[in-house]
């Protein structure tokens, strides 16, 4: 039996619809959940006032400290050193069974599960090196987790800018560096600044490889060796330990807006960025 | 000054990878004149072309055996640093390659790297430029837009004007007019014949016609090598060899 195209067609477009239709309901679903449960509770007060009685009082200032400090320091850390490494992968190697390796290990490593990258952390970084549960050992720990991430996304951002601008460039007088810096890195920014944002999603919600490294403090850092807890360790503990669902609620609420706000930054800067390169 | 000769190439062998790509070249290459290179496709050309600036060098399975002379000066010695030849030989590629920025931007890219900040200097080396290429008319008014905004002949002309503005002794060409409509061709050819007061001018061109039109000398490259060079009208009326003859009418390549 032949079915006429005009159906398949039909039902093709009726089952794309379909999927992303449910997609979307997932998504949606997740979001009016949590802020069902939790956004009432999330007032200005609620942001900006130390916790009390572990949490199940009071408000998440030092976790919403938290969350900023570690991803930031990580991507501080992270990325000099990832664009870095794509940079001489792509530009200054040849392509050979060394970077091959090299590529393939940052791909293991991305696969790794967060909580071993904890383990190391602990292991490494606050009984080795002695540096305690504390903002250092927590972002360094989150740096070398989402290495891999940044330097594979600046290497495809890099490979994607066309070889032809590379050939002006040095047809105009100009050294591999200058290339690099005024040709090649400012083409692959947008891609470059995808896997950078990516990554700091990545680390606002990481709870395993923190909880191992920064500890839980809830006191107000001082210094970079203080503990300090983020808000998905936050909602972890307070979850977890049946403190108070009210409030991990909330907290989740914040996380989730944190999220979508950092998106939202991230697109509008960089449509701003490709429009006036466009101009 | 005007009958030296700028290039003098002896025994130019390029390997690349297994193959030969050029054989046995040995050529002097007047200054202020245009010399035309045709060929068919595969013939060399682009090899040759590409090692006079040392472009070649990007590709690692190339291999240059020989001697390029530029105004005496072994441009393959290790103390040549090949950034100041590129910038003494400019090159115009086939598919016209504005970078994506501002045409301003596009014209200032390599004045800007050999140190020149000066705003008033740039800006005239900017007018000066895209009026050599026959291009200032149509853009003055717009420098801050996007290079890549213009049609496609614009942009080869922005890319010639851009290769001007680093105020070259040679201009290499590549195919330029390949993707061009013929009054885009006609503009570029016109501002070529203007330049080769002041430059000297290698074009390759698939066009055997174009060689006729503006180049002064021409050389025809068959499989890795040449065959012949002379007078442009000598080469076209009265080659020496039959495969030019048979080229040029069209009965091969």
């Amino acid at each position: 039996m032949i079915v006429h195209p005009r159906y398949t067609q039909i039902l093709a477009i009726g089952l794309l619809v379909f999927f992303t239709v449910f997609t979307l309901a997932i998504l949606v679903f997740i979001i009016v959940f949590i802020f069902g449960k939790g956004l009432s509770y999330v007032t200005l007060d609620f942001l900006f006032s130390n916790p009390r009685d572990m949490g199940k009082a009071g408000g998440i200032f030092p976790t919403l400290l938290g969350t900023v400090i570690l991803p930031l320091l990580a991507i501080i850390i992270a990325t000099p050193l990832g664009v870095g490494t794509a940079i001489y992968l792509t530009e200054y190697t040849r392509e050979s069974r060394i970077t091959q390796i090299i590529r393939f290990g940052a791909d293991c490593l991305a696969g790794i599960p967060s909580i071993i990258f904890g383990l190391f952390g602990f292991i490494f970084f606050v009984t080795t090196l002695g540096m305690g549960w504390s903002i250092l050992s927590g972002s360094l720990t989150l740096a070398f987790m989402i290495l891999p991430t940044i330097i594979r996304t600046s290497e495809e951002a890099i490979k994607s800018v066309p070889y032809s601008y590379r050939e002006v460039s040095f047809s105009l007088g100009a050294t591999l560096w200058q290339t690099v810096r005024k040709v090649v890195l400012p083409n692959a920014l947008p891609g470059i600044i995808t896997g950078i944002m990516l990554s700091i999603g990545r680390s606002i919600g990481e709870t395993a490889a923190v909880i191992f490294t920064a500890g839980s403090s809830l006191r107000i850092p001082s210094s970079l060796f203080d503990s300090i807890r983020t808000m998905s360790v936050h909602f972890y503990i307070l979850a977890r330990e049946g403190i108070s669902s009210q409030n991990a609620y909330a907290t989740a609420a914040v996380l989730i807006i944190s999220i979508l706000l950092i998106n939202l930054i991230s697109y509008w800067l960089m449509n701003r960025f490709i429009a006036k390169r466009n101009k | 000054m005007k009958h030296e000769n700028k290039f003098i190439i002896n025994n130019l062998n390029v390997f690349w990878g297994k193959t030969q790509a050029l054989r046995n070249i040995n050529v002097e290459i007047p200054s202020h004149k245009i010399l035309g290179i045709i060929g068919p496709s595969g013939s060399g050309k682009t090899v040759f072309l590409r090692s006079l600036n040392r472009m070649n060098d990007l590709v690692p399975e190339i291999r240059i055996d020989g001697q390029i002379l530029l105004d005496g000066n072994d441009i393959y010695h290790p103390n040549t640093d090949p950034t100041k030849l590129r910038k003494k030989v400019g090159m115009l590629f086939a598919l016209p390659v504005p970078l994506p920025a501002s045409i301003y931007d596009n014209i200032v890219f390599s004045p800007v790297l050999f140190g020149i900040r000066d705003r008033n200097t740039l800006d005239e080396l900017v007018e000066t430029s895209l009026k050599a290429a026959f291009l200032w008319d149509e853009v003055k008014d717009r420098l801050k837009t996007s290079g890549l905004r213009l049609s496609g002949g614009q942009q080869q002309r922005l890319c010639l004007a851009r290769v001007l503005a680093m105020e070259p002794e040679v201009i290499l060409l590549d195919e330029p007019c390949s993707g061009l409509d013929p009054i885009s061709t006609a503009a570029i050819e016109d501002a070529l014949s203007i330049l080769k007061n002041n430059y000297t001018i290698i074009l390759v061109t698939n066009n055997t016609k174009q060689a006729a039109r503006v180049a002064d000398n021409t050389a025809f490259f068959l499989m890795s090598e040449m065959i012949e060079i002379g007078p442009t009208d000598q080469v076209f009326t009265v080659p020496k060899d039959k495969r030019t003859d048979d080229y040029i009418t069209g009965r091969f390549g």
